[in-house]
This record gives structure tokens, sequence and C-alpha cells, in this order.
């Protein structure tokens, strides 16, 4: 049944989403972790969308293909005290965008919500369907 | 000869409302994938696709190629639904997704309410229906 899948189609978009929302999250919490578990500076994060694509289907939503590191270079700060600086004094900071990362999250909420739209006019109607002919 | 072509009722509402939930399912995937990187958005014109399946005339999927050769290569067939068309996008987007939110959150809240027209033109024709067998109650 075609609302069904459109109700599935709705959930993997709103999975797909939460993770975006995931890794933005991540980011801005590590926006000053000068050392991750392998002892180097944090770097930014991206989830890669893809197409859900079914033989026969017109489309069966979508999913997070990878995470990406940003490549980025890394932010130099001034901090002569600091026990990770070098011989100039400068530290490496991680390459996180604040700005980017907070259009990110906006464009990740939308998007969730209108999934969820999307999946509530489903279920509507699929509620409507059973009542047919009753 | 009639102007209006006419065909059985409980067929026709049987295909229009699952050509209508077909197409709710297309725009929940455009939907789904606004931010897929070379994500075309996809539609079907909804009076010619609903024309063609209540006269049967419905394209078949892909066309084959023909080989005169022994060293032809026959070509796969596209599995692509013949039914399913690339919309127009009205903006170029940097990652080549042509999904407009906009217009298909227009598309999709459009095509509920006409999947709910159907829904109960459906109903009505089975109600008239179960009248005529079950009589009306005096």
């Amino acid at each position: 049944m075609s609302l069904l899948a459109a109700y599935d189609i709705g959930s993997s978009g709103l999975t797909a989403q939460a993770m975006r929302l995931n890794v933005t999250a991540s980011n801005i919490a590590n926006a000053e972790s000068v050392a991750g578990p392998d002892g180097r500076p944090y770097r930014a994060r991206q989830v890669e969308f893809s197409a859900l694509m079914k033989p026969g289907s017109p489309g069966s939503g979508v999913a997070v293909k990878s995470i990406v590191e940003s490549d980025a270079a890394l932010r130099m700060e001034y901090r002569p005290g600091h026990p990770k600086a070098n011989a100039a004094g400068y530290v490496e900071m991680p390459n996180v965008n604040p700005v980017e990362e907070m259009v990110n999250m906006i464009s990740a909420s939308r998007s969730y919500q209108m999934n969820i739209e999307a999946m509530n006019v489903s279920r509507q109607l699929m509620l409507k369907t059973l009542d047919l002919g009753r | 000869m009639n102007a209006v072509p006419q065909y059985d009722s409980l067929m026709f509402g049987e295909t229009a409302l699952k050509l209508r939930t077909f197409r709710q399912q297309i725009l929940s995937n455009n939907l789904a994938n606004s931010d897929t990187p070379g994500f075309k958005a996809r539609d079907i014109r909804f009076a010619d696709v609903l024309k063609a399946q209540l006269e049967g005339k419905l394209p078949s999927a892909g066309v084959s190629m023909t080989t005169t050769h022994a060293g032809h290569i026959e070509g796969s067939n596209s599995k692509d639904d013949p039914r399913l068309m690339y919309r127009v996008p009205n903006q170029p987007s940097k990652d080549d997704n042509t999904v407009d939110s906009d217009v298909e959150l227009s598309e999709f809240t459009k095509n509920s309410v006409f999947t709910e027209a159907a829904l109960r033109f459906l109903g009505g024709t089975l109600d008239s229906r179960l009248t005529a067998i079950k009589g009306q109650p005096s």
C-alpha cells in the first residue's frame, strides 16, 4: 500500500535528519576540544545523505550514506600558556564553524518538522481508508 | 457519442485512489530527500496517467534496442517507472538537488485533500451499491 510506504519514507527522513542534528550537536559541543582520543584536535563532521532507491518503486526514502570529517584548516589560537601550544605559542583548535553549525541545525529541524507533517497526513489518510464502506 | 467518457464508478474510484496514494508516496519521497545532494524531484502527471490507466494504455516499462549484428550490445532495459517524470526546478541549487520544499509541500497538501475526496467518492459509490442490494429501510 502506497500510504504505508509514504509513512515509512517519512520515518526514514526523520532518522536521517535526527542523525544530522546529532552530528551538529557533537560539532557544537566539541568546538573547543583541543584533543580527541587520538590526541589531535576535533574536526567538524558532516552527514552525507543519499536517496534510497528500489526497483519498481518511485523511491523509498533517504539514508545517511556516511559521516565525513571536514578537511578545512584548523583554527590557530594564540595561547602561550597552554600545554598544547607549539613553539610560537599557538594552539591548534577544532575547525568547527559555529555559524555553519547553527544554519545546519535550523535546516535539519525544519526538514524534521516537514517529515513529521507528511507522516501525520499519511496516517490520517490511512485511518480514513479504514473507514471506507462503513 | 458521449462527450464524457463513462467508466464503472467503482473501478474509477479504485484507480483514482490508488494513483492518489501512489503520488502521495512520490511526494513524501521528494520531501524526505530535500537535503540529499544530486536528488531529482519526481512526480506524475495525474490526469494523463489516470486516463491511460483506465483505458489500459499504460506505456510499457523501458524500450529495448534492436540488435542486427552479433557484436551489438543489447543495452539494459530501463527499470524506471514510465509514469514518473522529473520536476523542472524553479531555481538552480549548488548541490544539484531539484527539490523545492515549498512546491513539494503545497503539492503534497493538495494531493492529500484530493486523496480524501477520492476516498469520499469511493465511499459514496459503495454506500449506494449497498443501498441497492439491501433496499431502503422502511
